[in-house]
């Protein structure tokens, strides 16, 4: 089937199975940023924003997605690198391969919450799992980033 | 120092977080094969017959893999070092099949859709054998795992297949039994602890193709790539001057990575098509196709005088490696060795057991590598005595640990697989440890427990630990150190950065061995073509084993940079020295930019290349030690148990990076927590893994975990790298105990079988209350 | 999951016609296509349909089934009424990626044993409108044996009842290993046992015992003893029965302890 994904704010027109999901295609597209960890909807490492929304690309057919906007981090690399920096600095990255999902879903809650607290931050990223770190290098970062004082 | 004991940013930190490609699956030639892989649905079966032609002939289809024409060498995967400890039991693809998940073929095919579709055209008649499911039925069961002839052990580990034991091993010192009696005080447990899976985010993944010289390159996420080279070899009958082995950036380990998994596929894919092939897992693959954490059951028998003093240890072990025997007699052993040295004031200890096979998926190394199983028993026991002696645990535990300068017959005893090495614990701030662990965690104020409302109940609970510094007189590791123009320099290690940012950790060894910043220090790892020898990232190796590598390399390049400045100003090399920028004259007349003389060098004036290579290989393990403390809240009503707060203080000598020491502490302790209170292992009634994905099997989530409290003594450790020890496995040993200890003291139900359950706690209130 | 044909149908009856053809389904969110090795011929994608809405009509609210669970959470309507039941009960619901996919009418069509929100649905007893079976509770629904059919709408009556919902889980972003959603209007309670794990159910014995006792925690522990041997409980990998019926006293308890205070 044909499909238009306006990715990264570029239009693209693609050939998908109806059965291949958004992880799938936007890999082949070359957005390698994009992992994949469980296939069950369950850990937030292949995440993708649909409109702004984080969502697991694992299992998000790529036909649904037909004619919205996804955000890789490829596309929005100064927030990234915003963010990054506070992670790198935290030390709370570790091997890294979380690192993607969990930076869109920051980016996200950004721009849904205003001035989240620490129950909150970590409400919001619960989707997100990470084997490495323990999750409090992650968390001590994103206050800092934040602003979050507490 | 300038450079180490500084938290450095991790040098690849910001490409992994935005995303930059760099694993494995990355770097796959966009044309390359995928190979998908034909798993058994019997625990133990043999393949009577198998038809692979109507695979053959689907469009796509390029090659497909059985028993049959695939070499049949046996290998261990383990991925350990030369001769294994671990039994060679293993073929690439065999006619027996011996558990849910075991290798049955293999399909390359031009996409994954159609290598999919080919799997379901191959036609296996099974002739289905009786399986031993459970462990401790698995030692005499009429069923024999392992009948094939070849299987064998490299030197004596116990090793009897007839009989489903895959290792057997007994130690002691002392008279147990008379010990025993003369003790005023003796308390006894049985434990099990279930079978963790590590759970790194990405899954195994392997790719290979054949280069232009004709030789097989496999890009693996490995944690061992050169003792993937040589395994790889040995299976496929292939010279090693054929192979390399590379491995990019791994999104995590712990253990899971160390031995082999799709190298033998890819590889065999690449040597017979031309093609390149790929091989990523699934994570049903992982759960059911990798490798677990050792399930085992542990009796402790621990015995003290009447003032406290313990004199007698007994621990022993079932334990369970599943269908292969990868790590089966070392996993075990450390069981022993990395925590029986605790209490080194013990006249008499018994140690041993035997480790069976049975048709679940094999078990294999795990950070912590049996010391967590071991540590949950002999823990949560201690405290059981200190009870019955009547003082508080920590204080119990203050009175008989190891303290600095002192020794354990158990270390000169038991290494891995071999005897051990006989050594006094120069650096040990357990003391320390335990002191300030109790000050940040209240334990006065909370010890044993405090009602919180009518339903709650909050306990404090502790366990003290240690672990190793690599394998002594085995692990070894080696460095090069290139100098360029401009003055900066190529570090090249075979150490295998695992996500644990040893990457940085040894250029910061470097530098301050240098004198040089750590941004002068670009390195580059874990390629068995371009860099020199290293074990690889286990048995906690990589800070002191290669550091001490880099650390030597690092004096010695210093020494030539320093032999080139003297030539270059006709003084002798004692009046020179380096200060980290320039070369000068003590009398302080010549001075020299790095960055000039290294121009120099290469282009106008006594040219020459200066590269050094160093190699270390440790004669003692100096151990990390932990004191963790575990505050729990304990619902009356459900059973439920919240950890309010994990506070952990760590001896690591001189930690060369903080921040990522303290992130290493924090994710093991995490794992520790998950094996504790989380994840629990199902099979169906056939050997079935039930847990097989991330709904089932649940690792701790960040709601799970409510606050981590990480601090560092501060300690040296003479023999390591700048006073470092290693930090990498520590972590997760502490929590089963300190876990249970507190549940213990919060509620009097003492849980002796992991995970723990809100269920069983309430099941066991029940009966307290009847 | 290997799917032959999609579709996304304009109106309704399009949509329920395209359903009867032989191994069709209807795709929600889709958040667990890849469990299972499913072959679909007609994936057939709702989307069109302006099923995608939260309103408020003759003193009823309106859910439409293709509302995402992280919408309907994060609406107004679910943080303002019913003290804020809805979004407690969907928060609980692993991450915000999953319930940026998963919709309504997938999580309450699918009668999951599991499910969180049919709960708390059944509770405020919700009526739910399908294409064929037409309106009817949710209490029904759950109980009769629906095929092929589309759920269109949920409707709740705005009746300012007060509720709350009370889950376990043995870690944070696991499935419900049982859960209980309390609700009271006029003094009466109504209570929902679910993840037993069977579907959710109302126990009715235990409110009729509630409702013509004085409310204590004595009287709710009764309720919650009473709930506990009247619904039917089974083991699976999670927990017990034995367990579940322990926990539904306590749960029940404290639900409808919440609901008074």
């Amino acid at each position: 089937m044909k499909i238009n994904l306006k990715i990264n704010n570029i239009n693209r027109d693609i050939d998908v199975e109806p059965g291949e999901v958004l992880y799938d295609v936007l890999r082949r597209c070359g957005f390698t940023s994009i992992k994949k960890a469980c296939g069950t909807s369950s850990c937030g490492v292949c995440t993708v924003l649909l409109d702004g929304m984080p969502v697991p690309s694992c299992s998000y057919l790529a036909v649904k997605a037909d004619g919205h906007n996804i955000t890789t981090i490829e596309g929005i690399k100064e927030e990234a690198d915003r963010i990054g920096k506070f992670m790198v600095e935290e030390g709370a990255v570790q091997c890294g391969f979380c690192s993607p999902g969990f930076l869109l879903t920051v980016i996200a809650m950004e721009r849904e919450i205003e001035n989240p607290d620490s129950q909150g931050i970590k409400n919001y990223l619960a989707g997100n799992l990470c084997r490495c770190s323990g999750y409090e290098g992650q968390l001590r970062a994103v206050k800092k980033y934040m602003g979050v004082s507490e | 120092m300038k450079e180490v004991n500084k938290s450095v940013p991790k040098k690849d930190g910001m490409g992994l977080t935005v995303g930059k490609p760099a694993y494995t699956e990355d770097l796959a030639p966009q044309n390359a094969l995928t190979v998908k892989v034909l798993r058994s649905p019997y625990p133990f079966a043999r393949i009577k017959n198998i038809d692979t032609e109507k695979a053959e002939k689907l469009k796509g289809v390029k090659c497909v893999l059985t028993y049959k024409n695939v070499p049949r060498n046996i290998v261990t995967r383990a991925g350990q070092g030369y001769p294994e400890p671990s039994p060679h039991d293993k073929f690439i693809l065999d006619e027996y099949v011996r558990y849910i998940g075991d290798e049955v073929a293999a399909v390359a095919a031009e996409d994954e859709v159609t290598a999919v579709e080919a799997l379901k055209l191959i036609e296996v008649e099974y002739e289905k054998l009786e399986p031993v499911l459970d462990f401790e039925r698995a030692e005499g069961h009429p069923s024999i795992i392992h009948p094939e002839k070849e299987a064998h052990e490299m030197f004596p580990t116990g090793f009897n297949p007839s009989k489903n034991i895959a290792a057997e091993y007994h130690m002691s010192f002392g008279d147990l039994d008379k010990t025993l009696k003369k003790c005023d005080y003796v308390v006894s447990e049985r434990y099990y602890t279930q079978a963790q899976n590590h759970t790194a985010m990405e899954t195994h993944s392997s790719f290979a193709y054949v280069d232009i010289n004709g030789r097989l390159n496999i890009v693996s996420s490995t944690q061992t790539p050169f003792h993937a080279r040589r395994i790889v070899g040995e299976a496929l009958g292939l010279p090693l001057d054929k192979i390399r082995v590379i491995k990019p950036r791994i999104g995590g380990g712990y253990g899971g990575k160390q031995a082999l998994h799709g190298e033998f596929l890819v590889a065999l894919v690449a040597l017979r098509t031309g093609r390149s092939a790929k091989l990523i897992y699934t994570r049903e693959e992982v759960f059911e196709a990798t490798y677990t954490r050792h399930p085992m059951r542990i009796d402790v028998t621990i015995g003290a005088d009447k003032d406290g003093n313990i004199k007698a240890i007994d621990m022993e072990i079932l334990s369970n490696t599943g269908a292969y025997a990868e790590h089966a007699l070392t996993v075990f052993m450390v069981a022993g060795s990395k925590t029986l040295p605790l209490y080194n004031k013990a006249e008499a200890v018994r140690f041993g057991g035997k480790v069976v096979y049975t048709n679940h998926t094999p078990a294999g190394a795990f950070r912590g590598y049996g010391a967590v199983q071991g540590n949950f028993a002999l823990e949560a026991t201690i405290d059981k005595l200190a009870l019955a002696v009547g003082k508080d645990p920590v204080e119990f535990r203050v009175q008989n640990m190891i303290k600095e300068g002192e020794t354990s017959p158990v270390f000169k005893i038991m290494g891995e697989g071999t005897e051990g090495v006989d050594m006094t614990v120069d650096s040990c701030k357990l003391e320390y440890c335990v002191k300030r662990g109790m000050e940040l965690c209240g334990w006065k104020d909370k010890y044993p427990r405090k009602q919180i409302g009518k339903n709650k109940v909050r306990g404090i609970g502790s366990a003290i630990a240690m672990q190793g510094s690599g394998i002594p007189c085995i692990d070894m590791g080696s460095a090069v150190i290139k100098l360029n123009d401009g003055g900066f320099f190529n570090l090249m290690v075979g150490a295998t950065d695992i996500g644990t940012g040893s990457d940085t950790i040894l250029a910061q060894i470097a530098a301050e061995a240098l004198g040089v910043s750590t941004d002068k220090v670009v390195v580059y790892s874990s390629d068995t073509d371009l860099t020199p020898f290293d074990c690889g990232a286990y048995a906690s190796s990589t800070t002191y084993v290669s550091g001490n590598a880099v650390y030597r390399a690092g004096r010695k390049m210093k020494g030539l940079i320093e032999k080139a400045g003297a030539e270059r100003f006709g003084v002798s090399k004692d009046e020179v020295e380096f200060d980290g920028e320039f070369i000068r004259t003590k009398d302080g007349r010549n001075s020299v930019s790095l960055s000039q003389l290294s121009t120099e060098l290469y282009y106008s004036n006594k040219q020459k290349q200066l590269m050094v290579c160093e190699s270390f290989c440790g004669e003692v393990s100096p151990p990390p030690f932990l004191a963790g403390f575990a505050e729990v809240e304990v619902d009356l009503e459900t059973g439920k148990v919240d950890l309010i707060d994990y506070t952990a203080v760590v001896d690591c000598g001189t930690p060369i990076n903080p921040n990522l020491a303290r992130i290493q502490i924090e994710g093991g302790l995490v794992q520790g927590i998950g094996m504790t209170m989380f994840e629990g292992v199902k099979y169906g009634e056939n050997g079935k893994l039930l847990t097989n994905n991330f709904l089932q099997y649940r690792i701790p989530s960040r709601k799970d975990i409510n606050k981590l409290t990480v601090e560092f003594a501060e300690s040296y450790e003479p023999s390591g790298p700048f006073g470092a020890k290693s930090v990498g496995e520590i972590g997760t040993d502490t929590p089963p105990a300190a876990i249970t200890n507190a549940i213990y003291n919060a509620i009097g139900v003492r849980v002796t079988k992991l995970p723990v359950t809100p269920e069983y706690i309430l099941m066991e209130l029940k009966k307290k209350m009847k | 999951m290997n799917i032959k044909k999609y579709l996304r149908p304009l109106n309704i009856d399009e949509a329920y016609g395209l359903l009867q053809s032989k191994n069709a389904v209807i795709i929600g969110g889709g958040a667990f296509l890849n469990l299972g090795n499913r072959e679909v011929e007609t994936a057939i994608d709702l989307s069109k349909l302006n099923l995608n809405f939260i309103e408020e009509k003759n003193g009823e609210f309106l859910i439409g089934a293709m509302t995402t669970l992280r919408k309907l959470e994060t609406s107004s309507f679910a943080k303002e009424n019913f003290d804020g039941v809805i979004t407690k009960t969907l928060s609980c619901i692993m991450g915000v990626q999953l319930r940026n996919t998963a919709t309504i009418g997938g999580s309450v069509y699918g009668r999951y044993g599991f499910s969180d929100i049919i709960t708390t649905f059944l509770a405020l007893d919700a009526e739910v409108e399908l294409c064929n079976g037409g309106k009817m509770s949710l209490e029904k629904f759950l109980e009769e044996k629906i095929d092929r059919d589309i759920l269109l709408k949920i409707s709740i009556k705005k009746d300012n009842r007060k509720a709350a919902y009370i889950n376990m889980r043995n870690s944070s972003a696991d499935f419900s290993l049982i859960n209980v959603a309390v609700a009271m209007k006029d003094n009466r309670f109504r209570i929902c046992v679910g993840a037993r794990p069977k579907r959710a159910k109302v126990a009715y014995e235990a409110m009729s015992f509630i409702n013509s006792s004085e409310v204590n925690e004595e009287t709710a522990l009764r309720a919650g003893e009473i709930a506990s041997t009247t619904l039917q409980f089974g083991g699976d990998i999670r927990a017990s029965a034995e367990y579940r019926k322990e926990l539904c006293k306590a749960l029940v308890k404290r639900a409808i302890m919440e609901v008074i205070q």
